[in-house]
């Protein structure tokens, strides 16, 4: 890792001590489900994404979807320390009256794009949205991360024929896929490999990547801003519960928070 | 006593017409339909605006989601489709895409209802209704005729929130004059009556008004309310009606589960309990067969809401 990335080292620290306080406070919640897309989006954050925290309706803002839904807290988690609320209202979540719904909802937190908890929604929503920059003539980038279980849903591939169909480059879908799903294993549940020419056969500029090397997240981000003409897809190989060894590619561990014994430890690996 | 029945306009027809004319107004309207334009008419806007339709393709999922995020972004979609695959097909993204968020999207389902006819059973929307109504904060139009289709659609588009538009395929009989307006959530009594009030909705409010030709004969007198709004519901006609005349009848082209029916017969039971009857599908599927034909063998048509009516009164 190069020097200049050592604030996003520290800052996915930081959210993934805050992961564990909020679900372990709220007792429920999908821990090692942020962990593998931590890195893919505090450097979408951090270095990416054109928006203002303090006026979440900009809108010239680019936008972000977080189509696997149950990554709430870490989106939740980004928020705040983007400005767009206190970071001391995260051990809010899943609390009555909180707007740290338990996946999230629009209506309910300012800077949330969509409503996402019912799976493969998420890039025909951000279609949408790119097609309106489009006829705008705007500048405005739209970004949708979705799980590789969350593939399997219909919708995304009627999604990703629509947009390879229109070229819609100023879309980018990240697959953080760490090979796990509810139930299972992605690769016991379906034959979802080979990604990469899955999506090359929609029309999409598929880039694979390492989903925890912020070289490689940065670069592909930026690779997908360089290409006109295509939609861009980033496969972003990844660890379900990447950072805590003891959580890391666990099926056991879907939506399971840590005890408060767990989250000692899991603070002292992380260091944070 | 015989009405003059003078056939008019689909309303799916007047429904292109409308959007037409809204895309000259308002460059903030973009339809996207799922490759049925010229069956649901959206056609009409896509000649005249091309830049501002997308024909999605035979994908009606992807079709809600990308009108979310056009609404998302400040635009007015309308999205059309048959009224079974808009609705009945894809309530998860209406659910969560559009309603969870409230957004400003307005939808048109065509060939609603059996009137499609000879098609049969699997294009006919006869549960959209109640799927639609279920939807928090969703606006849901039933127009009768081209002229008040024309009206209601000018009303969603200038309404901040989701609506759905219900049309029909065959032409309809004219109910309106020229000059007539409606406004959104304002039920409009198209004929006054003290001994009973049947309530309809779509091409049933033409049978309504046949039906209290028929009970002329009967020595009753029927008011009939075009409830073209079934949500929210002008519950203040709805009371008036029960406390005036004493009956009700509901009547729509839809079953009886969930639909205009259920929902008038929760603000009698509420407000004002009196005798209520009601005419739609009860519990089963249509079939293939003339609109004509199918009315009568599902018991929608004049003769069938006029003994609905003497069952009410007489329960009074």
């Amino acid at each position: 890792m190069t020097s200049s990335h050592q604030d996003l080292a520290q800052l996915a620290r930081t959210i993934r001590k805050e992961v564990i306080q909020m679900t372990t406070a709220a007792g429920s919640g999908h821990p090692t489900t942020c962990f593998s897309a931590t890195e893919l989006l505090v450097a979408l954050y951090s270095r990416v994404l054109r928006v203002r925290a303090k006026e979440p309706n900009w809108p010239d803002r680019d936008r972000f979807i977080l189509s696997k839904g149950h990554a709430a807290p870490l989106l939740y988690a980004l928020m705040a320390h983007a400005g767009y609320f206190p970071v001391d209202q995260l051990t809010t979540l899943r609390k009555l009256d909180s707007p740290l719904q338990g996946h999230p909802e629009k209506r309910r937190l300012a800077g949330v794009e969509a409503s996402t908890g019912s799976l493969g929604q998420g890039i025909s929503i951000g279609i949408g949205m790119a097609l309106a920059a489009r006829m705008d003539r705007k500048d405005a980038r739209v970004y949708v991360l979705t799980g590789d279980g969350e593939i399997e849903e219909g919708q995304v591939w009627e999604a990703a024929l629509f947009a390879g169909t229109h070229k819609l480059d100023n879309l980018c879908v990240i697959v953080d896929a760490n090979q796990l799903q509810q139930d299972g294993w992605v690769k016991d549940t379906l034959a979802l490999d080979p990604l990469v020419p899955k999506w090359q056969a929609f029309g999409w500029h598929a880039i694979e990547i390492d989903g925890h090397n912020y070289d490689h997240i940065l670069n592909a981000y930026d690779t997908a801003k360089q290409t006109k003409g295509k939609p861009t897809v980033i496969i972003a190989r990844t660890v379900k519960g990447k950072g805590v060894g003891f959580i890391e590619n666990r099926p056991d561990m879907h939506g399971v928070p840590l005890t408060k014994d767990e989250a000692e430890r899991a603070y002292a690996e992380l260091g944070a | 006593m015989s009405r003059q029945k003078v056939m008019g306009q689909p309303t799916r027809d007047a429904y292109g017409d409308a959007l037409a004319e809204l895309g000259k107004e308002n460059p903030a309207i973009v339809v996207v339909d799922a490759d049925v334009s010229g069956s649901t008419k959206s056609r009409a806007f896509a000649k005249a605006f091309p830049d501002r339709f997308y024909n999605v393709g035979i994908a009606e999922a992807n079709l809600i989601g990308i009108a979310a995020g056009l609404a998302s972004s400040g635009k007015i979609p309308f999205a059309s489709s048959f009224a079974a695959f808009l609705v009945c097909k894809t309530y998860d993204q209406l659910r969560m895409s559009v309603a969870n968020p409230r957004l400003n999207v307005k939808f048109c389902g065509s060939h609603s209802g059996i009137s499609l006819g000879q098609d049969g059973a699997s294009q006919m929307a006869i549960e959209d209704l109640a799927l639609a109504c279920s939807l928090p904060g969703m606006t849901v139009l039933v127009p009768s005729d081209g002229l008040s289709t024309k009206s209601l659609v000018r009303a969603a588009a200038a309404h901040d929130g989701p609506v759905y538009i219900r049309t029909s395929r065959p032409k309809s009989p004219v109910i309106y004059q020229p000059g007539e307006s409606f406004v959104i959530g304002k039920a409009k009594t198209v004929q006054d009556g003290r001994n009973a009030t049947i309530i309809a909705c779509g091409l049933l409010v033409w049978e309504a008004l046949a039906a209290a030709d028929l009970c002329v004969a009967k020595g009753l007198s029927v008011r009939v309310i075009d409830m073209h709004t079934v949500k929210p519901l002008d519950e203040a006609a709805i009371i008036q009606a029960a406390a005036e005349t004493g009956a009700i009848v509901t009547a729509e082209e839809h079953l009886l589960d969930g639909g205009l029916g259920s929902r008038v017969a929760q603000v009698v039971a509420r407000n004002k309990p009196v005798p209520i009857e009601f005419i739609g599908l009860n519990d089963t599927y249509a079939e293939s067969g003339l609109p004509e034909e199918l009315f009568e063998r599902y018991k929608l048509t004049a003769p069938h809401i006029a003994a609905a009516v003497e069952r009410a009164v007489k329960r009074k």
